[in-house]
């Protein structure tokens, strides 16, 4: 065969299961979301930014990102400088830390509560201890903040591996040789870090940051599991507009802002973390 | 003031023994250079020195204090990587400039010292690129350049010329060592290079399975090799060996011919000579010519001496065929002889 088409002809199927499976819905919800029944309309995206809901949701859902994923990197680059100075153990200690991975983030959401519910393990645990009297409900909507940072602790346990992984492996193609000169040329452990780990990572780190922050964008199930209805984020109005309203079209409408702002991140954090020509490893 | 002293070193790798028993003392301002073969040490001996590796036993001295327990930062050291190390992300200018940076110079001198060191190593226009846009070459004059840039008391340089061709290798090497002698910096330099070796060094460490066999001057380690193995590592072609039996006290028969020798039992000594030490003559040792090599202004003869491959470096007018049998007559006083069972050099 030609070796010049042979190329295309090999990403020939995956293109066309792209086409078919990714491709085409995305034209169906970009259709459903310009269009009522009488051609091509704005209407609703009018109405689901008008709706008073928005405004909070939109908030609640970059507030939360913005809460979310700096801690995650600081940890997951704490975690994964951790594991690479480890000898032994070090695949134990990963695969500890990835379980939540494996967790879906309903479940995720419904172990946390578990420890956060009035007659959940916190509430015993303080009142067995005789620091309240009675147990409280951490998660009314008289405690939104306790809310938050309910939601905050429970995404960065089930997230912040996903981070992790990535960076480790980024890590572990830093060559050991770039550590050893600048420690000979005077840069202490922080310096090596700031200074040859940090920018020798950006690959990695820019692979990990658009994964994270688009997810964050569609956090969902751990936010209803904890706050329910006195935590609205983007994707609960999505479902709200779909199921509870039956309104395809406004649900559409709001996914597809989700995923303009999902774009916009992503290209910030390309252009942000980008790699000049010839810096490569 | 930076004497290096190296007491009683050994370094083990699990079971490996990679050093042991290294016991040498540089000399403040003096250019030593470790030759050995692949494998030898020689890499491992310079990572003790300078801090990225610990010895099992024994004690490093950098300009009379101990330095073992010290970072490599606080040693006054700078080093030139076998690998060179150089970083991907910064341009050639910020490498040469780390080490000052991370010292916290102010930006003007670290200007005018990347800039000067750059020019020595002719790679001024280079200053702008990143690594990945360097020839090897070129990536290894900046390793060298980030490492005097530093103006240590101590350089130690990793086969630092390894990848250059060989023109810019004589003029990079002529300028280094005129470098070094005039900022009056002691260094150790690793090669496996014996010509390279020769025309650098002070004094030369040659290094053999984790020991220094010998630290002499280049004259030194070429005419009067401490052991066998310095004799044939040294010297291209190496030296000669030839059996020998005694004949008297002090008297030797080698091939047939009697030469003085050490007074030492029978048959525990071997008969060693240079291939330039050599001469067509009317009597000396019987030998057969196998192969003959033009090298412009000599002749490489190879030949058969007593069933051993011997080699000889000749005038180029000799008329000489193969098959045929002549005297080679060694120079007196260019004899050595080496223990057999020590494998060191008798006198
Ligand atoms: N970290 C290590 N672990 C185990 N063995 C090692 C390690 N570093 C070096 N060695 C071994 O020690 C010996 C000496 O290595 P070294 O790098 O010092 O050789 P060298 O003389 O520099 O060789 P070359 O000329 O090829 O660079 C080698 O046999 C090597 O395999
Ligand atoms: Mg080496």
């Amino acid at each position: 065969m030609n070796a010049r088409l042979l190329p295309y002809v090999l990403i020939a199927p995956v293109t066309a299961f792209l086409c078919v499976f990714f491709l085409y819905p995305f034209f169906l919800v970009a259709q459903q979301a310009f269009t009522t029944g009488n051609g091509f309309t704005m209407d609703n995206f009018r109405e689901v930014v008008g709706y008073w809901k928005f405004p909070i949701s939109m908030r609640n859902t970059f507030l939360l990102a913005l809460a979310v994923v700096p801690i995650q990197l600081a940890l997951s680059l704490l975690m994964a400088t951790m594991v690479n100075k480890m000898k032994r153990g070090r695949d134990l200690v990963l695969y500890v830390w990835t379980i939540p991975l494996g967790i879906s983030d309903l479940a995720a959401g419904i172990i946390w509560l578990a420890i956060f519910e009035q007659s959940g393990f916190l509430n015993s645990m303080l009142h067995g201890l005789g620091v309240v009297d009675q147990p409280t409900s951490f998660l009314s909507y008289q405690n939104l903040t306790v809310v938050f940072i309910a939601i905050m602790l429970a995404e960065i346990w089930r997230a912040t591996a996903i981070m992790l992984v990535i960076i480790v492996a980024g890590i572990g193609l830093i060559p050991k040789e770039y550590y050893e000169a600048a420690e000979v040329f005077g840069a202490s452990p922080w310096k090596r870090f700031v200074k040859v780990t940090l920018p020798l990572l950006r690959p990695s780190l820019q692979t990990a940051l658009i994964l994270r922050v688009v997810l964050a964008f569609e956090v969902f199930a751990v936010v209803a599991a904890l706050g329910g209805s006195t935590f609205p984020v983007l994707m609960e109005q999505i479902y709200e507009n779909q199921f509870l309203l039956q309104n395809s079209g406004t649900a559409a409408a709001l996914a597809l802002i989700v995923l303009a702002i999902s774009i916009f991140f992503t290209l910030i954090i390309l252009r942000a973390l980008r790699v000049p020509k010839g810096a490569t490893i | 003031m930076a004497e290096i002293q190296i007491k009683n070193v050994a370094k083990r790798f699990g079971e490996y023994q990679a050093l042991s028993d290294i016991n040498l003392t540089i000399a403040d301002q003096e250019f030593m250079v470790l030759l050995g073969a692949s494998g030898c040490g020689k890499s491992t001996l310079l990572r003790i020195i300078c801090g990225l590796e610990t010895a099992t036993e024994g004690e490093v001295w950098i300009g009379g204090r101990r330095v073992d327990h010290l970072a490599p930062k606080d040693r006054g050291i700078a080093m030139v990587f076998q690998n060179y190390a150089v970083f991907p992300h910064l341009t050639v200018f910020e490498n040469i400039g780390f080490g000052l940076r991370m010292q916290k110079q102010p930006n003007d001198e670290v200007k005018r010292r990347v800039e000067r060191t750059a020019e020595l190593m002719h790679i001024e226009q280079l200053l702008g690129r990143y690594s990945g846009e360097l020839s090897g070459g070129q990536r290894q004059r900046v390793a060298v350049a980030r490492a005097l840039a530093m103006e240590p008391d101590v350089i130690l340089m990793d086969e630092p010329l390894s990848n250059l061709d060989a023109l810019l290798r004589l003029e990079m090497r002529a300028e280094l060592k005129g470098v070094l002698a005039e900022s009056n910096t002691t260094a150790i330099y690793v090669t496996h290079d014996q010509v390279e070796a020769m025309s650098l060094a002070d004094r030369i460490s040659v290094m053999h399975q984790g020991r220094i066999v010998q630290a002499a001057t280049p004259v030194e380690v070429y005419r009067n090799p401490a052991e066998r193995f310095v004799a044939g590592f040294i010297g291209n072609p190496p030296m000669n060996f030839l059996p020998a039996n005694r004949a008297d006290a002090g008297k030797w028969t080698v091939a047939g011919q009697t030469y003085d020798g050490p007074h030492a039992a029978d048959g525990s000594v071997e008969f060693a000579i240079r291939p330039e030490d050599i001469a067509p003559a009317e009597s000396g040792l019987p030998a057969k010519v196998r192969l003959i090599e033009p090298l412009g202004a000599h002749l490489l003869v190879t030949c058969d001496v007593d069933g051993t491959m011997f080699r000889a470096v000749l005038e180029s007018d000799l008329e000489l065929k193969t098959g045929e049998i002549i005297n080679l007559a060694p120079h007196a006083d260019r004899i050595r002889w080496f223990d057999k069972s020590t494998q060191q050099a008798v006198a």
